[in-house]
Order: structure tokens, then C-alpha cells, then sequence
């Protein structure tokens, strides 16, 4: 608790303590299941520590990014390969900027409208003018229009900004307290608002993509698909609905065998599907029209972060110019970009799922004495499909080119928080 | 083939040997350029025939003209003679009109199916065939088609000899134009049985020793080839052991072993195979009935591999092994005994098995551990005993490499390699498939083994092969394929559904280490169907190179080592 007060400098409540904790636990013991499932914990938990955070009275945001940046910074450091907690820590951090700073311009423009009031009735309109050019000017980057309408009032604009700023602080100091006390108020109310809109939007994720599904998915089609994905199976299912008929192979994902379990469902929905061994895919895929799976991440450059095998199946995908769709919603894109992510953004899971322990424990002979150990199992979670194997991305927000996913990052996310390490406070 | 019109050329050659005698003379000086053939190709023929020339590409009528020219000759009954023989067809026309009122009732040589009724002609019909002979004979001078036709001595020559004449002059003509033609068909595979076709699997079934039952939840693209459930045909097998009559109980052995799964790899197979069939060659002996050897043996042997195929569909090196005994068979000869043919077949068999398998492995061995160097990391997929051979070889000779098994469900071969791998001290780092492109970049060669390779230069290989070299190309890693050449098929294949092996579904549903697995009931939902696949094809440009006892060739040689070393079985 101290360690966290002397790091961060801002006091964290304590019963919020405890969920952060119980949360960090989860994530450790890899006990939550799927992306989806920890961006809502996630977004859930940032939510309750942001409604009991106790703001100071000036620079009310700061103060809330700091929080939260060190509760992420902490999560993140969990569990490496969940990107999607980083995602939305970003996120939230991304909406406290922008309610900041949208209230701010709200409330520029309603103080220099009560200070030019006293100081200038004569001219309401001006002042009000003047307002709305500050307000564009602070919020919006500089664009030709703004530049040339703003020419000649643009220094009495900001002379009278100043002017008015200093009367009114001067003047009013009691409306001042009570402005910045409701604008507190107004902060957090609005970021949790904004909160709830995005677990919101994490929720309806797939019925948001499976409205797509038609566009993409025509009669006597066959369709490849490896593992599991909740996603996927909205996806197919919705295809499904508008009387659209299309088989279904399904590659079994060894060694978790999660293709077993989505085959049982899509069969239970009434679709024709044939399960196949993952060695089998490049022999099925010269009769297949389209390969559709689902992500685990979605890198700044376009790359995905998939269950193991899919970089195989992308592979002889691209060799008989087959579409490679990945379905993802918006909260697994990740602003970083993915260096070494074989490596880096992979796990290596127990080697007892490919081979048992006891197995050839007959015939290995440890006398042999280079000390080096004789036999490495290697059992990877994750692959790394590059961005020129991925045809189509399909989210939330429509489909998009694997060149473009860049640019929604600038959508959900800012840049100053793409580092969630605090700097030292020296 | 055009049948050849031979009774317009009987007229036209009449017609001709009317005007033989001035023509003979002509002989002398062939003024080939005074005499216009117009249509007709007649002028050539006439002045170019020479008696010994086979008859060639005109309208038969040197042939006849040459051989009988002498007999045309003597026959100059009518004087009428036209100076310009072959000049028109109105000449002609006349010419046979002529001929036909001189030799009134004689009958000239027609179609076969004509003769019966010429035969009974009345002489009243006889201009009415003439004038259709002769537009028939325009017709066929018209096109100048290569016609042959027998020589005949004599008009009145019955039909039939002449039939058979010409036919056996027809396709000596053939022969002599392209001798390697029908050869050259031969050596076309061929078509294998489609399962689809019904009347074909309706002959198959009456045809089959073992009971097979229909599949659940057949996959509609493999319609073609056999889905049969093999789970409970053993017992079946067992109890009617009794009742199998001609088959030779080694037969029976081997085929209840593939059947069974105990027997597995293509060149134990094949190796299992060729001995039983030695023990049915030992212990046969000519029926008393009025047959060769060679006859009733092969027919002994086509029953025994239609029952090893009903046991399991065979292997293409199995296949090959098999055209090489029959091919041996058939080069008996009548003046061995049959104790000598006998064992000069065993000998036989035992050479093959030799040469095409033992010491060609050693051979590719040896050729393939020249590529092991030192610091090597070799991916390997499966479990082949020849790339075991190679790498414990290349141990024993202690180059310092180490090795990656990637393996695959359903049959999870690879740990078989794996023992025997870190029996002997060697470091190794085994996966699954899905894993392939986490380790393939720290993999320097791929050695990978064959089920056979086809004449487009693609790797017929167990499932999965494909996906590794696919990989591998994508990381710029070599792939060596190392498969002896007596595996190398004429046969082409693009992709893996146009032929391949269907295995057991039921073992896709059982997964390892799990009791209740969600699948279990998969036969009871008619939508969902499970495929095991045995075997996919590999394409050419993923292969670097093959390595045969031959030496390492590239994937495009492969036709050229079929067709100057497959065909004569030099070796033996």
C-alpha cells in the first residue's frame, strides 16, 4: 500500500485495493478464459476504481490517468500475452482525456460567456463568436478554414480569453469553487457513462459482426475454420439464419481440441460440418472458398496474434488464393506494434498436453553426461500471422484492410498512452 | 480409321488395268507432267509404284496396279483405251460402265457388307451400283485418303480372307508409319476404379472376399473412393478363415495384419507381401487341366491382391511390385519345368526385394548423410525408417546435430521416432504440427519421407507432409524427400481428393488422455461427418530435391528415372 503511495503519489482507496488484487491473482492463474471475458472484468474493475476515486480539486484528470496508468501498468504486467487488458486500460485512459477535455471547452465557453457578460454587454454576439472560435482552436488541430476565419479576431480572441479568465477569477472565486466542484463531478460521471458504453459495446461485439456475415458468406460455399471462436459462431450462425446454405470444415485445433467443440455446436444449429485433423488442411483447402477464424489480438500493423496453426493455415490459404478473414471486435486492437511476437507474444504451455510425463522415461538414459537435458517439448499457445496473409478484417465497425488498422487506433486510443510505464518520479 | 472402299478401287484398278497397256509403255518415259491428275492423286501412284513397295498412301490402286499389272495386262479384252488414263472422272465412269457390261455377272469386290447382296445382284442393278460406286469412288479420290487395301489376286476372292488381309495390312501400315504408338498407349496407367460409379462397386461386391459395410456419414467429396468401416471386419475375417477355400493362408496372414494395423510403413508392406506371395509360389503346382502355368498362376495372384486390397487399398509401391511379378510371370517360358519356374520366381522375388529395397535404401543412406553437417538442425515429420536409417547414421559417423519430430494426430507416429531417437543419445525436440511455424525458423533442413512420387514431380506422402514443406518454402529452409525409385509412379495427381486413402473416422472423435469426449456420438448426427485423410500430395516447387539411390534429383526428373529405369527392371 505504501510502496503504491510513494510510486504513483496519489492514494488509491483501499476496497478498491482488493479487487485490483483479486483481479491480478486471475490474470496470473491465466483462470479467465478469452479476450473478450477480461476486457469486460477489465473495463468492470476500472470502472469501480474510477467511481471511488477521491479527486483533488484542480486538474481533476491528471489525476485519474495517474490511477489508472498504475493499476495498469500492474495488470499488464500479469499477463503478457492478454493485450486486450492493456487495451482497455488505454481506452478508459483515452475517454478520461477526451471528457476532460471536452468539458473543458464546454465550460471555457460558459465562464467567458459569464465574464464577457459583465465585462461587455454590448457585444454578446462577439463574445460569444469568441468563444466558439477559442473552443475550436483548443480543441481541433489548425486546418486552413480555422486558420483564415480566425485571422483577424484571433489575437482579441485570446486577448479577451485572458482578459476574461483573470476578471472572472479575480471576481467570482465562489461561483469558481462551485463550477469546478460540479465540473469534478461532471468528469467522472461522464468518463463512467463512457465506461459503460464500452462494456456495452464489448458485450454486443458479436451480434455487431454477425450482422456482416451475410454480405460475405453465398450459397454452396465452404467455409475452413480452425478451433474455436465464440465469434465465429455468431458469425456462421447468422449466415445460417438468412436461409444461406454452406459447409463447414473444421480444423480440431490439437491440442486443446476446441474444433470438437465447435463442430458440436454447429451442428446442433443445423449446419453440414466436417471435422478434420489439422495435418489435413492444406490437403482440404484447394476445395474450400473462404477461411474464417477468429483473433486473439490485432496488432497496430495490421499483424494477428491467433491460436497455434493458424499461421499454417494462412500459408496454404494465400498459396490457392483463398480469402483469409479474421473476425475481431475493436477491443482487441492493440496500439503497439508486434516486434519478435513469436517469441514475445507467445506462451508456452505444459508439455504433458503432446506427450505424457512417464512416457519415455524407459528409454531415456540420463547418464549421459553433457547436462544438457535430451528431450525439449515444445507446446506453444500462440502464432503469429504477418499482416500480408490477412485478406479482410471484420470488427465491429464494418471491414477493414489489415493497411488500415493503423488508423483505427487513433480512433480509440491516445498517443500518450502507449507507454503505461510511469516514468520515475525523481 | 477410314475403312478402305475397296470395290471402287477394284473398279477404278479394273478401270486402270483397261489402260494398262499404254500405260506400261508410258512406263518407260513416266511423263509425269503430261498426265494431269486433277483431283486425282491416280498420276503418282501409277508411275511411282514399284512391285516391292508396300502398298502406300493412294487409293490402293498401285498396289493392286503393280502386283497384278501383269495380269491386268492380259486382260485387255476391251480396246478401249483412253489415252489420258486418270484425267477425269467421267472417263472413268465410262471406263467402269464398260467394264462392268463386259464382266457382266461377275462380282467385284465390295464392302463386306455389300457382298452378300452383290452376291445375289441381278445383273439389272448392275449399272445402279455402278454409277454409286463410281460417285463413291469420286468421293474418296476427292479426299485422297490414306486407303489401303489388300492386293487382291483375284476379284472373286471370298471376303473375309480379304478382310483379314487388309486389316493385318492396315496395321502393318500403322506400324510402319509410328511404331511406338500403341506402345506408347500402353504405357498410359490405367484409370483406376471410381467408387462412385455404381455398376462398378456392384461388380466389386459380388467380386469381394471380405464383408464390407457401408460407412456412416460418408464426406460427399470422396464419394469416389472406398469408405469402408474396418472396425468390425476382423472378427469377420477370423470366422469365415474356414470357408476361404484357394487362399493361401500366408496371404490370408498379411492381409489380417494390414487389416489389423500391425503392419503399417509402405516398404514393410511391400516387403510382407512379395514373401507371402513366394510362399504361394512354393507351394503351387499346375492344375492337371489344360492350363499354363504362367495363366493359372497369375490368376492365383490377381485373386490374392484383390483380397489384400480388400483388406486395405494398396500402396503404389505395392502396386509397382505387383506389375513386376506378373511381368515376370509372363516371361516363362513353355521349356521350363515347373520346379525351374518356380524358383527362378522366388529368386526373383527375393532379387527385388534386394535390389530395389535393401540396398537401395543403403545406397540413399549413404547419399543423404553427405548433407548432414555439423551444428545441423533437422526437421523431421512422422516416422519413416528410412530417414531413421539416415540420421542414426549420421550419429554414428558423430556429426553434432540435433533434431525436431513434428507430429500429428491421429496416429501420433512421430513418438515412435522419438524413442528410438533418444534410445541412442540423440537431442531432440519434439511438437505437433500446429506448432510448425513456432519451430521452423530454427530449423536449417527439412529430411522428409515418401509414400511415392509422381510423374508431375508432387510427393505422395502421409498427411500433413504438405503443410511442413509449405512452411519450410515460406521460411527459405530446404526439403529433401528421400524415397527409393521402385515407389516412383507414371501416374500424375494435382491435388490430394482426386486419390487418396480414407482412414478410420472413429479415431478423430477420441482424444488422448480424455474419457468423455464431446464427439462420442458423432454417427448419431447426420450432419456431421469426420475425415481421416491418409495420404495428401505435395507440389513439386515445395521439394528441393529428391533423393533417390540414383542420386539427388531434382522433382522434375522423376519421369525421366521411370521411364529409362522402371519399365525393364534392369537391375535384375
Amino acid at each position: 500500500m505504501t510502496a503504491l503511495l510513494q510510486l504513483t503519489g496519489t492514494v488509491i482507496m483501499p476496497d478498491t485495493h482488493a479487487l485490483v488484487n483479486d483481479f491480478l491473482n486471475k490474470l496470473k492463474k491465466r483462470k479467465i478464459e478469452g479476450s473478450k471475458a477480461t476486457a469486460k472484468l477489465t473495463a468492470e474493475l476500472l470502472r469501480s476504481v474510477i467511481s471511488q476515486q477521491r479527486l483533488p480539486n484542480t486538474n481533476q484528470a491528471g489525476a485519474l490517468i495517474h490511477a489508472i496508468k498504475a493499476i495498469g501498468e500492474q495488470l499488464t504486467a500479469a499477463n503478457h500475452v492478454e493485450v486486450a487488458v492493456g487495451n482497455i486500460v488505454r481506452r478508459v485512459l483515452h475517454i478520461i482525456r477526451e471528457e476532460d477535455v471536452s468539458l473543458t471547452t464546454a465550460s471555457i465557453g460558459g465562464l467567458s460567456l459569464q465574464g464577457l457578460s459583465d465585462d461587455e454587454e454590448d457585444n454578446p454576439l462577439v463574445s460569444a463568436a469568441v468563444a466558439a472560435a477559442a473552443a475550436r482552436t483548443t480543441l481541433r488541430p489548425p486546418s486552413l478554414q480555422t486558420l483564415l476565419e480566425d485571422m483577424p479576431s484571433h489575437s482579441a480572441a485570446a486577448a479577451a480569453l485572458h482578459h476574461s479568465s483573470s476578471s472572472a477569477g479575480d471576481s467570482e472565486d465562489k461561483t469558481k469553487s462551485t463550477d469546478k466542484n460540479s465540473r469534478s463531478r461532471k468528469l467522472k460521471h461522464n468518463v463512467i457513462e463512457t465506461v459503460n458504453e464500452l462494456i456495452q459495446d464489448i458485450a454486443t461485439c458479436h451480434e455487431q459482426i454477425a450482422e456482416q456475415a451475410v454480405e460475405h458468406i453465398h450459397h454452396n460455399e465452404v467455409i475452413l475454420t480452425l478451433g474455436s471462436s465464440g465469434t465465429v459462431i455468431e458469425f456462421l450462425c447468422a449466415a445460417k439464419e438468412k436461409k444461406r446454405s454452406f459447409r463447414v470444415f473444421v480444423a480440431e485445433g490439437a491440442p486443446r481440441y476446441q474444433g470438437h467443440t465447435l463442430a458440436k455446436e454447429l451442428v446442433a444449429r443445423g449446419l453440414q460440418t466436417t471435422v478434420i485433423t489439422d495435418s489435413a488442411v492444406f490437403a482440404m483447402i484447394s476445395r474450400v472458398n473462404m477461411v474464417i477464424v477468429g483473433a486473439h489480438a490485432v496488432m497496430a500493423n495490421g499483424g494477428v496474434i491467433a491460436p497455434v496453426g493458424l499461421n499454417m493455415v494462412a500459408l496454404a490459404a494465400q498459396r490457392h488464393s483463398v480469402p483469409f478473414v479474421v473476425l475481431a471486435g475493436i477491443h482487441k486492437l492493440c496500439p503497439l506494434y508486434p516486434h519478435n511476437p513469436e517469441v514475445l507474444l507467445n506462451e508456452l504451455k505444459s508439455p504433458s498436453e503432446l506427450l505424457d510425463f512417464g512416457e519415455l522415461s524407459d528409454c531415456m538414459d540420463f547418464g549421459i553426461g553433457t547436462g544438457s537435458p535430451l528431450l525439449h517439448v515444445v507446446n506453444p499457445a500462440f502464432d503469429y500471422v504477418p499482416p500480408k496473409l490477412v485478406s479482410l478484417f471484420i470488427t465491429d465497425t464494418g471491414g477493414h484492410n489489415p493497411s488500415y488498422m493503423y488508423r483505427l487506433i487513433a480512433d480509440y486510443y491516445s498517443a500518450d498512452d502507449l507507454v503505461l510505464q510511469q516514468r520515475p518520479t525523481s | 480409321m477410314i475403312p478402305p472402299a475397296r470395290h471402287a478401287s477394284d473398279n477404278l484398278s479394273r478401270a486402270v488395268g483397261m489402260a494398262v497397256p499404254t500405260v506400261s509403255q508410258l512406263r518407260v518415259h513416266p511423263p509425269v507432267d503430261s498426265l494431269q491428275a486433277g483431283s486425282y492423286a491416280l498420276s503418282d501412284s501409277v508411275f511411282s509404284a514399284s512391285p516391292t513397295r508396300s502398298p502406300s498412301s493412294r487409293i490402293g490402286i498401285d498396289g493392286e496396279f503393280s502386283e497384278d499389272s501383269a495380269n491386268w495386262i492380259k486382260r485387255d479384252n476391251s480396246g478401249r483405251l483412253t489415252a489420258a488414263v486418270p484425267t477425269g472422272v467421267p472417263d472413268l465412269t465410262q471406263s467402269i460402265e464398260a467394264s462392268n457390261n463386259e464382266n457382266n455377272g461377275e462380282v467385284v469386290g465390295g464392302p463386306p457388307q455389300k457382298n452378300s447382296k452383290l452376291l445375289k445382284a441381278k445383273t439389272t442393278k448392275a449399272e445402279r451400283r455402278a454409277l454409286q460406286e463410281a460417285q463413291r469412288a469420286a468421293k474418296a479420290s476427292a479426299k485422297a485418303p490414306e486407303q489401303t487395301s489388300k492386293p487382291e489376286k483375284q476379284a472373286n476372292q471370298k471376303k473375309y480372307v480379304s478382310q483379314l488381309a487388309s486389316s493385318s495390312v492396315v496395321h502393318e501400315k500403322k506400324g510402319g508409319d509410328k511404331p511406338l504408338e500403341k506402345d506408347r498407349k500402353k504405357d498410359m496407367p490405367p484409370p483406376r476404379m471410381q467408387f462412385d460409379n455404381k455398376s462398378w462397386v456392384e461388380k466389386a461386391k459380388k467380386r469381394s472376399v471380405v464383408k464390407q459395410t457401408e460407412a456412416r456419414n460418408r464426406v460427399e467429396i470422396f464419394r469416389h473412393l472406398p469408405q469402408y468401416e474396418r472396425g468390425n471386419q476382423l472378427s469377420d475375417l477370423g470366422s469365415s478363415f474356414f470357408q476361404m477355400g484357394d487362399m493361401h493362408p500366408a496371404v490370408y496372414k498379411v492381409g489380417l495384419q494390414f487389416l489389423a494395423g500391425d503392419i503399417m510403413w509402405s516398404n514393410t508392406r511391400c516387403i510382407s507381401m512379395l514373401q507371402a506371395f513366394q510362399k504361394v509360389i512354393e507351394d503351387y503346382s499346375t492344375p492337371p487341366e489344360r492350363t499354363t502355368l504362367a495363366r493359372d498362376l497369375t490368376a492365383k495372384i490377381n485373386a490374392s491382391v484383390s483380397f489384400l486390397n480388400e483388406c486395405r487399398p494398396l500402396s503404389i509401391s505395392m502396386g509397382n511390385a505387383i506389375r513386376f511379378l506378373k511381368a515376370r510371370i509372363t516371361k516363362l517360358t513353355l521349356a521350363q519345368t515347373e520346379s525351374e519356374a518356380k524358383t527362378s520366381l522366388c529368386s526373383d522375388i527375393d532379387n527385388y526385394i534386394q535390389a530395389k529395397i535393401v540396398l537401395a535404401d543403403k545406397q540413399i543412406v549413404i547419399h543423404a548423410v553427405t548433407k548432414i553437417c555439423d551444428g545441423d538442425v533437422i526437421l523431421t515429420y512422422g516416422s519413416s525408417s528410412l530417414i531413421e536409417m539416415i540420421i542414426l547414421r549420421a550419429h554414428e559417423l558423430r556429426r553434432q546435430f540435433r533434431v525436431v519430430i513434428v507430429d500429428s494426430r491421429p496416429n501420433l507416429e512421430g513418438q515412435q521416432l522419438l524413442r528410438k531417437l533418444v534410445e541412442k543419445g540423440l537431442s531432440c525436440t519434439y511438437t505437433h504440427i500446429n506448432a510448425v511455424s513456432y519451430v521452423m525458423h530454427e530449423a536449417t533442413k527439412i529430411f522428409l519421407g515418401a509414400a511415392s512420387v509422381l510423374s508431375n514431380g508432387t510427393v505422395y506422402s502421409t498427411v500433413g507432409t504438405a503443410c511442413i514443406a509449405m512452411v519450410a518454402h515460406a521460411y527459405h529452409v530446404p526439403v529433401l524427400v528421400c524415397c527409393e525409385s521402385y515407389k516412383f509412379h507414371e501416374r500424375v495427381q494435382l491435388d490430394s481428393i482426386c486419390s487418396n486413402e480414407l482412414g478410420d473416422p472413429d479415431v478423430i472423435a477420441k482424444v488422448p488422455g480424455r474419457t468423455n469426449n464431446c464427439l462420442d456420438d458423432w454417427a448419431s448426427k447426420e450432419n456431421l461427418q469426420l475425415l481421416n485423410l491418409a495420404y495428401d500430395v505435395t507440389p513439386a516447387d515445395y521439394v528441393s530435391t529428391i533423393v533417390t539411390e540414383y542420386g539427388m534429383i531434382p522433382p522434375t526428373s522423376v519421369p525421366v528415372i521411370v521411364r529409362e529405369f522402371g519399365r525393364e527392371h534392369v537391375l535384375i
